[in-house]
């Protein structure tokens, strides 16, 4: 059956671009920034979902591939004067090819031993970004405002970013349904049910694994240079933030990991509730601690998540919730 | 031949697991191995598969030295296997188990044609009525009869069947000793590791017996349940040592 044909296809799309058209209608630059920061926690979500939702395999680290992708496209844009689609390449690019190296070294790695060895990576690329004087330090890299100018002044270039964003996490969905209904994407769930009887019907593993963090590499790179675009400012503590890939693994958890529709349910429902809980007095200093609590309380009653959730308790919806 | 076992031994520390194991298998046979717990019947299946390298010997698939080579390798030439242990794909459905074994086996079919194949096979084990289910959901009998149907899902032209019989009863055991005839009529060559001696003898074209990784015995079903060495293999199984011994068809 031809993909365009499947409700569970056109549900998150949509889902997406209603929540796109939002700012755009109300033309309200702050409805914008709440979008924004949306998109990129289900680029996020989705993105390691393909690693961790389709193979099993958790990564504590996967904002590396965010920050480097956003240093990439940085440099390229403020030091090097790459336009913003040559520079979202690159940025894209960068992180695959990281990941590519990375995932050859530590994906033979199985269980804890691979998550330990991603925080490794976390920590190891931040130290490495802080001390690299090119990419300015550890006071980071700032945007000449005179760039905005090329894109019809900031106010409009903020829009693109935006439109940049919106088209990015389709593209993540979209790649995302594409893998869940593929071959590769058996083989990736074969793996994660248990990887040595994949291995034994066939399934090439080691090079499976590594595609799907190579994929899963990519978004994450390109979403994180336009959230830095936008704020015209680059940091590596702010580039490189461990907790953030705590949060996404929250994200993924809560919507529903190994489903298309999960990551973006939850990316867009933890995102909105830390808003919240940044602006109560209450928990404006401790809402990390209700993302582990909510990540405690998920892995203990509902392990399936929101989608997994709904497609057990009805099963009709199944064919819309994939 | 399809396959050779040449002078194969296998150690795990000090343990000897597999010590000099020779066999030559022409296509289309059904061999048998037989031998008593902790003989290295299902280390030999490691071996031959690629799960394990051994510490010795040479094995040739297809005349091409496969000594060594990564399970999933030898899923692309053409070999299949099931657990003793099953090991299904829980979160999975019984049909996406078996388009596993069609989509990354020798054929590399496509999802489409993965999924017919699937189809056609379930029925031929009898589980086309749970197709739809989650593998974790089926009982162990219907475990065991997924292990097969993954295994054939990839059309192999050799079949390491290990235990396909063992907690099934005995009509069970029935259909599943004619499942794998029909299977061998269609030309894939067999090899099976099984305690129910009734049907071990009867469906094998010869056996070879291990124990204590040796091969302690080897040829037709008559010659080795008449075999002193192999009564005496298995004396520590009285039962099954009568069985052996008054087994000739």
């Amino acid at each position: 059956m031809k993909i365009y044909k499947k409700p569970g296809f056109w549900l998150p799309l949509i889902l997406l671009v209603l929540v796109g058209l939002w700012p755009i209608l109300t033309k309200n630059a702050a409805n914008r920034e709440v979008v924004s920061s949306i998109l990129v926690s289900v680029t996020l979500a989705s993105s390691l979902n393909i690693l961790l939702g389709y193979t099993g395999y958790v990564s504590f680290g996967h904002i590396v591939f965010f920050g480097f992708g956003a240093y990439t496209g940085f440099y390229l844009m403020s030091v090097q004067g790459w336009p913003i689609y040559s520079a979202m390449a690159m940025a894209g690019l960068v992180p695959a090819i990281l990941a590519f190296l990375l995932g050859k070294a530590i994906l033979r790695l199985r269980g804890a031993y691979f998550a330990l060895a991603t925080i490794g990576v976390n920590e190891a690329a931040r130290s490495f970004v802080k001390n690299f004087e090119p990419l300015g330090g550890s006071v980071g890299m700032q945007l000449n405002f005179q760039i905005y100018k090329d894109y019809g002044g900031a106010a409009q270039a903020l829009w693109l970013t935006f439109y940049l964003m919106i088209g990015v996490t389709l593209a993540v969905v979209i790649v995302s349904y594409l893998v869940r209904f593929s071959k590769f994407g058996l083989g990736l769930m074969a793996i994660r049910e248990n990887e040595d009887a994949a291995e034994v019907m066939g399934v090439v593993a080691p090079d499976s694994k590594t595609w799907a963090y190579v994929i899963s590499a990519i978004f994450p790179g390109i979403i994180g240079l336009l959230f830095f675009f936008k704020n015209a400012t680059i940091l590596p503590g702010d580039a490189f933030r461990l907790h953030l890939s705590i949060e996404t693994i929250v994200m993924v958890m809560l919507g529903g990991a190994g489903t298309v529709l999960g990551p973006l349910l939850g990316g867009a429902g933890y995102q909105r509730l830390r808003g919240t809980l940044l602006v109560t007095p209450l928990f404006r200093n401790i809402q990390l601690v209700v993302a582990g609590v909510m990540l405690l309380v998920i892995i203990l009653f509902i392990p399936a998540g929101i989608v997994g959730w709904l497609r057990d308790r009805f099963p009709r919806l199944r064919r819309v919730l994939e | 031949m399809i396959l050779q076992i040449q002078n194969i031994g296998k150690h795990f520390g000090g343990l000897q697991a597999l010590s000099q194991v020779t066999i030559d298998l022409p296509q289309g046979e059904i061999l048998g191995l037989i031998g008593p717990n902790g003989a290295g019947k299902t280390t030999l299946f490691n071996v031959i598969n690629g799960v394990y390298a051994p510490s010795e010997g040479r094995v040739l698939f297809l005349d091409q030295d496969v000594t060594g080579s990564k399970p999933y390798r030898l899923a692309k030439m053409g070999m299949a296997r099931t657990h003793q242990i099953v090991q299904p794909l829980n979160e999975l459905t019984v049909r996406e188990n078996v388009m596993v074994g069609a989509c990354f086996g020798e054929e590399n079919h496509g999802m489409v044609r993965a999924a017919k194949i699937a189809d056609e096979v379930l029925d031929f084990v009898g589980l086309g009525e749970r197709k739809d289910q989650l593998a974790l959901n089926l009982n162990v009998a219907q475990k065991k009869r997924l292990e097969l149907a993954r295994a054939l899902a990839a059309r192999p032209k050799l079949l390491l069947l290990d235990e396909v019989l063992a907690g099934l009863n005995p009509s069970e055991i029935a259909g599943m000793v004619q499942t794998v005839a029909a299977i061998r009529e269609r030309g894939v060559t067999i090899i099976m590791i099984e305690h129910v001696m009734h049907a071990v003898m009867n469906v094998s074209d010869r056996i070879v017996v291990l124990d204590y990784g040796r091969q302690i015995a080897e040829g037709t079903p008559q010659q080795v349940s008449q075999d002193p060495k192999v009564i005496e293999a298995y004396l520590g199984d009285p039962k099954l040592a009568e069985e052996i011994a008054t087994r000739v068809d």
